[in-house]
């Protein structure tokens, strides 16, 4: 809502400045947008008189004007309007001064060689009319030198921001009334130009729709001459950002504008038969106001007469029978419609305008005849004519809201001690009814009081929002107990876990192109699309971490990065249980391009390889809690990787706790990145969470005896997995055998074909006793019996 | 006499001249050694009378003395210059560069997550999590927010085409507040009636908004207090307290403006003063005080009755207070950035220079910022 001050003072008799009200405005809960002060925008500009006026010597166009700005010290300015002449008072922009239409600042200058110490403006060039063909002319009584700004009237515009709960205060009236109850002055009664009406309305009007249209009144007002509006009412529409149409138009917004009560004017030459309020039928179309056509369905309301439909009811006028220069006869409507209808037909036609705001969020029900009266009664007074009587079909809604209050409720919620006799100052100043006992009756233009809550936003907003004092909230008793959950400790952790390990934490967008989703989909589990997304780019929820990784690791290496170590804590998303989402806790890393550059002491630059990944998911896992050393490497990673150069790491052979490795060419190919790159991911859900209840640790002494080492090398099948020869190793012999470690792997010469050798180190931990040679002689054959039972051979 | 002299001076002379341990060690031999010339002598005394031991011996004695001595002296100078030598082979060029450990850091978002945590666990709120693909009628209904209400289309909501089985639409949240209704319900599952709530919520939400100041993901943290006598003055408290530990100045100066929140009666705007000092926001001061001006922050109110009702609480006997706060503003605000959408790209050079040293964990006792 925009406004200027002058139009508030029509309805507020106030003394406040603009501050003053502006700050009344903030504390009551409507929010100051802007200010716009005129004054500002004239700053520079004075009242100038013509002394002399002299053909410029050079153009034929030009006149060189000395004027007299009051200092009598007069100044020479080059002027280019045919109406300068001696004598003439204008307004002059001084060097420095800014115009306001085009933002030129004004200088001293040569105009084709001659000095110019400033500009004589046209209204056009101030922003105060579209008139330039000549430079302003002030009356012969304008006081030479005074600031134009102060001479002209300094209007500033107001810009509020009215939340969607306060219909009442889309209108200036509605914003003075809530001032005057804030104490900035009185609320004046609306003013009522009188007009006799004469004779029934010869228009039959109609509702054939009583729920989306419960009121629909009219009143034809014949031989009106509709021409230009007056200032005044020009002035006040153009501070509220509307365009002056004609004069009848003019006073329907002001209308809407100064009293939030949309209302309609029609051609009643253009209008054939009854006017009535009714559903539209399927697919009928209408060429509204804006030059569009809509197609419209039978949830909507239209306004129309025997040949068709005229007006979008309660949202947008038609084309065909709206007002025009040569009107003379009109039919005025003012109807009441059902908020949620209206509301639905704009967004399924996703047309806004001013009347469906109003009509959307609840016009006053109470305000259709004095509402129409106040439109006839101006259009009477500017523009003639003779008005009927209203013709009314239906009615609106009349039964007002009762709402029993406590007045210690304002205290008891709003925090504030408020006088019993203030608050009932209050609530009537806002147009509430206060009986002895409490009942507090809402006018019907308040349609968001729902309940006593809202009489104390009524009672503090107006007392004063500043005037609630800070209270301490009682501390919790007893003990603080941890107040984050064990998933979320396990987040934390794992997130500083990685960054000390090297990564850099991301946050990339939970959604992703749909066919990057559909890449790291598994087949069985479509992902989450959405209807309405703002881009291709941001459509799919990701079912995995890696590809909005893998794109910024592509932006990174796009922009000459060497290298991203990235990570990220965050959901992936599936479809759960009954149509509801499944959002999985995960831990993405992507290691891209060089994992050290080429260097003095190393050569050449190295790459990431599958145990960097490795290497960090056990890192992690460990850091996370995870019984890292019960883990089995297993394959099955997923498509997305690299098939002989990927595992899973996993708790028993189902509950996969992270999958690691290098990622598949394909994979890089489809996200247009060059690899090789690394990733991980950890399903932090699928971590075990800690049991332990007691904070005392189970006792444990270093052992005494010192554990010692003997070296095995095997000649295994070349197939066999490493880490399964370990296992069988480590469990050769629970009691003793504490550690198994390869520490060389070989193929080549004196190695048979087919076969590796593998080598490793046990360590062997002594119990009470130290080990005598037949204990590690016994050990010994036991390992060996252990290799042998997956073709393993002493070498 | 002359003869053991002489000897004792040669073998002085070949100790001194010797130039490694090995030419030493054969001297060793030739003189202190089982079959040395020194150590047979020795030996010659045992073979002797009395009188003839008292003559010869002493000139032994010192010469095996001295002999040992200037081994000794030798061995200890040749080491010394072997482990001079020894070092000066070893010396490396220490300008050259060595191998660095990655550094790695923490995204801002999450850090200032970590300190939002830090401060209301001090006042005993918890944290409490809920789906972020959402339901209308958790997102929207719950709230006081129906079908027909216009603030839904203010929320510039992504939708799914999907259904719930209860034919509720299936959104993305646009706000953490359905964490409040799942919190509710929850607790009103285990007391019926209702019981006393203290939580925050953060996590990402979504608006289907994108330009300079707007990312279609953002993250938010909501806070939630219901008890039997909590009211708006508790609510600035809170918020006061909060943001004064957030951004560790007491002169935060905070103002209340009614606002408008379907979810919240009485609903209450707030906005922090604050100073631009070289371009920036820097938060603290009245905003009414010259220079300052204010700055609307976050969203509050005491929660509605009805959406108490929704949530399984009785709104006769138990009412609170709820806010919703933007964690990335509340980040830039800090630390100082001020290009959200860098927020998402994953820049390392970005996540470099404003991301968190690991061992920047915010606790109370070290201080929930991390300072320059």
């Amino acid at each position: 809502m925009k406004f200027s001050l002058t139009w508030l003072k029509d309805y507020l008799d106030t003394t406040a400045s603009v501050a003053e009200i502006c700050d009344a405005l903030n504390a009551i809960g409507l929010e100051v947008e802007g200010v716009e002060d005129p004054a500002e925008k004239l700053a520079g500009f004075r009242i100038a008189h013509v002394l002399t006026a002299a053909r410029h010597p050079d153009a034929d166009k030009l006149q060189v004007l000395t004027v007299d700005t009051g200092d009598g010290q007069p100044l020479q300015v080059v002027c280019g309007a045919p109406n300068a002449r001696a004598g003439m008072k204008g307004v002059l922009g001084l060097p420095g001064a800014t115009v306001p239409a085009n933002g030129m600042v004004l200088k001293k200058s040569a105009i084709r060689g001659v000095e110019s110490n400033g500009m004589m403006c046209s209204t056009r060039e101030l922003e105060l009319g579209d008139d330039h063909d000549g430079i302003i002319e002030l009356p012969d009584d304008a006081p030479v030198g005074t600031a134009f700004a102060d001479y002209n009237g300094s209007d500033p515009v107001i810009e509020v921001a009215v939340t969607p709960n306060r219909p009442d205060c889309m209108g200036v009236y509605g914003i003075a009334r809530d001032l005057a109850a804030k104490g900035l002055g009185a609320l004046k009664p609306i003013s009522m130009p009188a007009f006799t009406s004469e004779g029934a309305c010869p228009v039959e009007i109609r509702t054939d729709d009583v729920e989306g249209c419960p009121a629909f009144y009219g009143r034809v007002v014949k031989a009106v001459t509709n021409g230009t509006s007056p200032d005044w009412l020009q002035a006040r529409l153009k501070s509220a950002g509307q365009r002056p149409i004609s004069l009848i138009v003019d006073l329907t917004n002001y209308l809407m504008l100064g009293f939030g009560r949309p209302a309609h004017a029609y051609d009643l030459a253009k209008l054939s038969g009854a006017v009535v309020a009714r559903r539209a039928n399927d697919g009928e179309q209408v060429l509204a106001l804006n030059e569009k056509t809509y197609t419209l369905d039978a949830e909507m309301m239209v306004i129309a007469d025997d040949h068709g439909v005229h007006d979008i009811a309660g949202i947008m006028g038609g084309e065909h029978s709206g007002v025009s220069e040569t009107t003379t006869d009109v039919l005025l409507e003012i109807a009441y419609f059902d908020p949620a209808r209206i509301g639905a037909t704009g967004r399924k036609l996703g047309l806004s305008s001013d009347a469906r705001t109003r009509f959307e969020r609840g016009v006053d029900p109470e305000f259709l005849d004095q509402g129409l009266d106040l439109l006839t009664g101006l259009i009477v007074e500017l523009a003639g004519g003779t008005p009927s009587e209203i013709v009314r079909a239906g009615s609106p809604p009349s039964a007002a809201k009762v709402v029993t209050f406590d007045p210690d409720l304002t205290t008891r919620l709003g925090g504030v001690d408020v006088a019993e006799a203030e608050q009932k100052r209050i609530l009537e100043s806002l147009g509430f009814t206060v009986s002895a006992d409490w009942q507090v009756t809402c006018p019907l233009r308040r349609n968001d009081i729902e309940g006593p809550a809202d009489l104390v936003e009524e009672v503090v907003r107006i007392h004063g929002l500043d005037k609630v004092a800070s209270l301490a909230l009682p501390r919790v008793e007893g003990v603080a107990r941890p107040t984050a959950t064990p998933q979320q400790k396990l987040e934390r952790g794992l997130r500083r876990a990685a960054a000390a390990s090297g990564l850099n934490e991301a946050v990339t967008w939970s959604f992703l192109p749909e066919w990057a989703a559909n890449h790291f989909s598994d087949g069985n589990d479509t992902p989450w699309v959405l209807a309405n997304p703002i881009s291709e780019d941001m459509k799919a929820m990701r079912p995995a971490l890696l590809p909005g990784l893998l794109m910024a690791a592509k932006r990174n290496a796009d922009r000459g990065a060497a290298s991203s170590r990235l990570f990220e804590i965050g959901r992936r998303y599936f479809r759960g249980a009954g149509g509801l989402s499944d959002e999985k806790p995960t831990l993405g890393i992507v290691l891209a391009g060089e994992k050290s550059p080429r260097g003095w002491q190393g050569g050449k630059a190295k790459l990431f390889d599958a145990f960097d990944a490795k290497a960090l998911a056990l890192s992690l896992l460990e850091a996370a809690g995870a019984p890292v050393a019960n883990l089995m490497v297993m394959g099955e990673a997923s498509a997305q990787f690299h098939p002989g150069q990927s595992a899973t790491l996993r708790l028993g052979p189902k509950v996969v706790l992270a999958r690691f490795g290098m990622v598949h060419p394909a994979t890089l190919k489809a996200f247009d990145v060059d690899g090789p790159i690394a990733a991980v991911e950890l399903f932090l859900d699928a971590i075990p969470a800690k049991k332990g209840a007691a904070f005392a640790r189970p006792g444990f002494t270093p052992p005494a005896l010192q554990a010692v080492t003997r070296d095995f090398a095997f000649l295994v099948p070349a197939t066999l997995a490493a880490g399964d020869l370990v296992r069988s190793v480590q469990g050769a012999d629970k009691a003793f055998i504490t550690g198994v470690r390869v520490f060389d792997v070989f193929q080549g010469q004196g190695v048979p074909e087919g076969h590796k050798s593998v080598a490793v180190e046990v360590t062997l931990q002594p119990g009470e006793a130290s080990f005598k040679d037949a204990d590690l002689k016994a050990i010994a054959e036991k390992v060996v019996a252990a290799a042998a039972k997956l073709g393993g051979e002493l070498r | 006499m002359t003869d053991i002299t002489s000897q004792t001076e040669a073998a002085l002379a070949a100790i001194a001249a010797a130039a490694s341990l090995d030419a030493l060690e054969a001297e060793r031999l030739e003189t202190l050694g089982k079959k040395g010339w020194v150590s047979l002598a020795l030996k010659t005394l045992g073979g002797m009378s009395p009188e003839e031991r008292t003559a010869a011996a002493p000139a032994i004695q010192s010469t095996r003395a001295a002999i040992a001595e200037a081994l000794d002296a030798k061995k200890a100078a040749l080491e010394a210059a072997a482990l001079e030598e020894q070092l000066a082979r070893e010396t490396v060029d220490l300008t050259l560069p060595a191998q660095a450990a990655p550094k790695g850091s923490v995204h801002p978002v999450s850090q200032v997550m970590d300190e939002l945590a830090e401060i209301f666990a001090d006042l005993g709120f918890a944290v409490a999590t809920g789906p972020e693909i959402e339901d209308d009628w958790h997102n929207f209904t719950a709230l006081n927010m129906d079908e027909t209400h216009p603030a839904r289309a203010m929320h510039d909501t992504f939708y799914f085409p999907d259904r719930t089985p209860e034919e509720r639409e299936v959104l993305l949240r646009t706000h953490t507040s359905p964490v409040q209704v799942r919190t509710m319900i929850a607790a009103a599952k285990s007391s019926p009636g209702g019981a006393p709530v203290r939580i925050i919520a953060p996590g990402r939400v979504y608006r289907s908004d994108s330009d300079a100041t707007h990312t279609p993901m953002f993250h938010q943290i909501e806070g939630l207090v219901i008890d039997r006598d909590i009211h708006l003055g508790h609510l600035k408290w809170t918020l006061e307290t909060f943001l004064k530990a957030f951004f560790e100045r007491d002169d935060i100066v905070l103002r209340l403006r009614p606002s408008y929140f379907p979810f919240t009666e009485p609903s209450v705007e707030v906005d922090v003063g604050y100073a631009n000092e070289n371009g920036r926001r820097v938060v603290g001061g009245s905003g009414d005080a010259p220079g300052h001006a204010w700055m609307e922050l976050l969203g509050s109110g005491m929660v509605n009755a009805r959406v108490l009702e929704m949530g399984g609480f009785d709104p006769a006997e138990w009412q609170g207070f709820a806010f919703g706060v933007g964690v990335d503003r509340l980040a830039m605000l800090k630390y100082g950035m001020n290009d959200l959408r860098a927020f998402f790209d994953g820049d390392p050079r970005w996540l470099a220079h404003y991301g968190f040293s690991p061992f920047d964990q915010p606790t109370l006792s070290a201080g929930v910022g991390a300072r320059t």
